[in-house]
C-alpha cells in the first residue's frame, strides 16, 4: 500500500505530511479496551472496562492513581501506560516535595505531552501507544484531559477513548450539557451508562469494570466493588424508564424489551470485535 | 602556615529532648516544645514530632532545618511506596528507610537525633533509636536531644529491661500498661526541665495503638 513506504521510521515524513508511526500508535488506543471520564464542576469520574486475557488471569489495571488530585486511565499498551504513570507520580512527588503544594493538572499534562512529543522526533525511539484520560482537581476547578501519543492534548467535558468508545462518546455528547450541576451519584452512574454503552450488550456487572473519583474534599480512589454493584443495580430497575427518557430520538421512543436493545439500535452497534493482542 | 578554617558552620543545634517507650499493644512518643538557638528560645510551640505512616511516629531533636528535610525526604519516599505496594510501611521498614537515608549523607550528615516508635505488624510497640548517621537498634524506651543524659538513667531504672544478649530472649517492651507510661514520661519531661536549660515550655506526647494515633500537651516550665 501507499502508506507503507513511509512508514519503518518515526523520523520519516510522507509526501502527504504525515508520521505514520505516530498515527499507528494511535490506533494502538483505539484498540485498547474502553476508557471513558466525565467532569462536573466539582468532580470528575474515570471508569473503565475490565477485560481479562482468560478466566484464569486477573484483569490489567487501567486506573492509577497518581496523587491525592490526580488520577489516570489508560488505554492501549498498558505497559506504556504504568511507566507514564510512574513518572507522573514522581513529577507530583517531587512537586510537591520543592513547593509544599500539589502540581497543577495543566501543569502535569504538558509535561506529559512533551514527554510524547520527544519520543516523535527521535530515530531510536518509538511513540508512546497508551492514551491517557487525566482527572484532576486544582485551584482553578475541576479537569479531564486527553493526552495522545502524538504529544497533542486536548481538555474535555467527557470524553472516550480505546475500543467502542464512539458508542460511549455518542452517549456522553448527549448528555455532557448536564454533567457540569451533575451530583456525584449522577455522574457516577452516567459513567456507567457511558461504560455500558461500550459493552454492545454485555450485562454490566462491577466485576468488568472499574470506577474512580476525584473531586473537591475526595481524594483520588477507587470504589470498591460493592459501591459499583449497588449503583448499578439502582439504575438497572429504573433503566427502562432511563433508557427512553435519555434519548430524544425518536426511534427509541417505544420502551424496548431491554434496555440494552435500545441502546444497541441506537448505536448502530459495530460487529463484536475479538480483543487486541496487546491486552489492553 | 596555619590550616584554614571554615568561619561558620553549617550546623545549628535548637534543643530539646524526645523519649519513646514501647509497650505490649501501644507505643509513647513524646518531646517538648520548645526550639532555641545559643541561649535564645525561637519559639515555644515547635512539634519535634513527625507522623511518617500510619503506625509510625518519628520524633527527632537536633537542628531542625537537617530534621524537617528528614521527614520531608521520608514522607516522600513513603508516598512512592504507597504507590508500588498499595499499603502503608510497617514501623520496621520505616525504621531501616530512616538507617539508609540517615547513612546516604554519611559524609554531610543530617544532624538529627532520632527515635522512631509505633506498631509492628503484631501490633506490639517498637522503639529505634538513632543516631546522626543511621546506626539504630531496636529497643524497649530511649531518649535522644539535651536532656537524654539526665532522662536515659531515670528510664533505665524504671523500665529495667534485661540484656538483649542474654537467653532465653526476653521481650524488650514494658509490662506498663498505657497510663502508666504516659505518666512516666510525664515525670521524666518535668525532671529533665529543671536541670536542662534547652529543655521545657510544653510536652507533646503522642500515643500510637491499634485504635490510631492520640495526642496530649502538658505546660512544662518556661525557664
Amino acid at each position: 500500500m501507499f502508506r507503507n513506504q513511509y512508514d519503518t521510521d518515526v523520523t520519516t515524513w510522507s509526501p502527504a505530511g504525515r508520521l505514520f508511526q505516530v498515527e499507528y500508535a494511535m490506533e494502538a488506543v483505539k484498540q485498547g479496551s474502553a476508557a471513558i471520564g466525565l467532569r462536573s464542576k466539582t468532580h470528575i469520574v474515570l471508569g473503565c472496562v475490565n477485560k481479562a486475557n482468560s478466566e484464569l488471569s486477573s484483569h490489567q489495571k487501567k486506573i492509577f492513581k497518581v496523587d491525592d488530585h490526580i488520577g489516570v486511565a489508560i488505554a492501549g499498551l498498558t505497559a506504556d501506560g504504568r511507566v507514564l504513570s510512574r513518572y507522573m507520580r514522581n513529577e507530583c512527588i517531587n512537586y510537591s516535595f520543592t513547593y509544599e503544594s500539589p502540581l497543577p493538572v495543566g501543569r502535569l499534562v504538558v509535561q506529559l505531552a512533551d514527554k510524547a512529543q520527544v519520543c516523535t522526533q527521535r530515530s531510536w525511539k518509538r511513540p508512546y501507544g497508551v492514551g491517557l484520560l487525566v482527572a484532576g482537581l486544582d485551584e482553578s476547578g475541576a479537569h479531564l484531559y486527553y493526552n495522545c501519543p502524538s504529544g497533542n492534548y486536548f481538555e474535555y467535558q467527557a470524553f472516550a477513548i480505546g475500543s467502542r468508545s464512539q458508542a460511549a462518546k455518542t452517549y456522553l455528547e448527549r448528555r455532557f450539557e448536564n454533567f457540569a450541576d451533575s451530583s456525584w451519584d449522577d455522574l457516577v452512574k452516567d459513567a456507567l451508562m457511558a461504560i455500558r454503552e461500550t459493552l454492545q450488550g454485555e450485562t454490566l456487572k462491577s466485576s468488568i469494570c472499574t470506577v474512580a473519583v476525584v473531586g473537591v474534599g475526595e481524594p483520588f480512589h477507587i470504589l470498591d466493588q460493592e459501591t459499583v454493584q449497588q449503583m448499578i443495580d439502582a439504575f438497572e430497575v429504573v433503566g427502562e424508564q432511563e433508557g427512553s427518557a435519555a434519548e430524544p430520538d425518536a426511534a427509541a421512543g417505544q420502551e424496548a424489551a431491554a434496555e440494552q436493545g435500545a441502546a444497541a439500535a441506537d448505536q448502530g452497534g459495530s460487529t463484536d470485535e475479538c480483543v487486541a493482542p496487546m491486552d489492553i | 602556615m596555619t590550616k584554614q578554617q571554615a568561619n561558620w558552620s553549617p550546623y545549628d543545634n535548637n534543643g530539646g529532648s524526645c523519649v519513646a517507650i514501647a509497650g505490649a499493644d501501644y507505643c509513647v512518643i513524646a518531646a517538648d516544645t520548645r526550639m532555641s538557638t545559643g541561649y535564645n528560645i525561637l519559639t515555644r510551640e515547635y512539634s519535634k514530632i513527625c507522623k511518617l505512616a500510619d503506625k509510625c511516629v518519628m520524633a527527632s531533636s537536633g537542628f531542625q532545618a537537617d530534621v524537617k528535610a528528614l521527614q520531608k525526604q521520608l514522607a516522600a519516599r513513603h508516598l512512592i511506596y504507597q504507590h508500588q505496594h498499595n499499603k502503608q510501611m510497617n514501623c520496621p521498614a520505616m525504621a531501616q528507610l530512616l538507617s539508609n537515608t540517615l547513612y546516604y549523607k554519611r559524609f554531610f550528615p543530617y544532624y538529627s537525633f532520632n527515635v522512631l516508635g509505633g506498631l509492628d505488624n503484631e501490633g506490639k510497640g517498637c522503639v529505634f533509636t538513632y543516631d546522626a548517621v543511621g546506626s539504630y537498634e531496636k529497643v524497649g524506651y530511649s531518649s535522644q536531644g539535651s536532656g537524654s543524659t539526665l532522662i536515659m538513667p531515670f528510664l533505665d531504672n524504671q523500665l529495667k529491661s534485661p540484656s538483649p544478649l542474654l537467653l532465653p530472649v526476653q521481650d524488650a517492651v514494658t509490662p506498663l500498661v498505657e497510663a502508666e507510661a504516659v505518666n512516666l514520661v510525664k515525670t521524666v519531661f518535668a525532671s529533665a526541665s529543671e536541670r536542662d536549660i534547652y529543655t521545657g515550655d510544653k510536652l507533646e506526647i503522642v500515643v500510637v495503638t491499634a485504635d490510631g494515633i492520640r495526642r496530649e500537651y502538658m505546660e512544662l516550665r518556661k525557664d
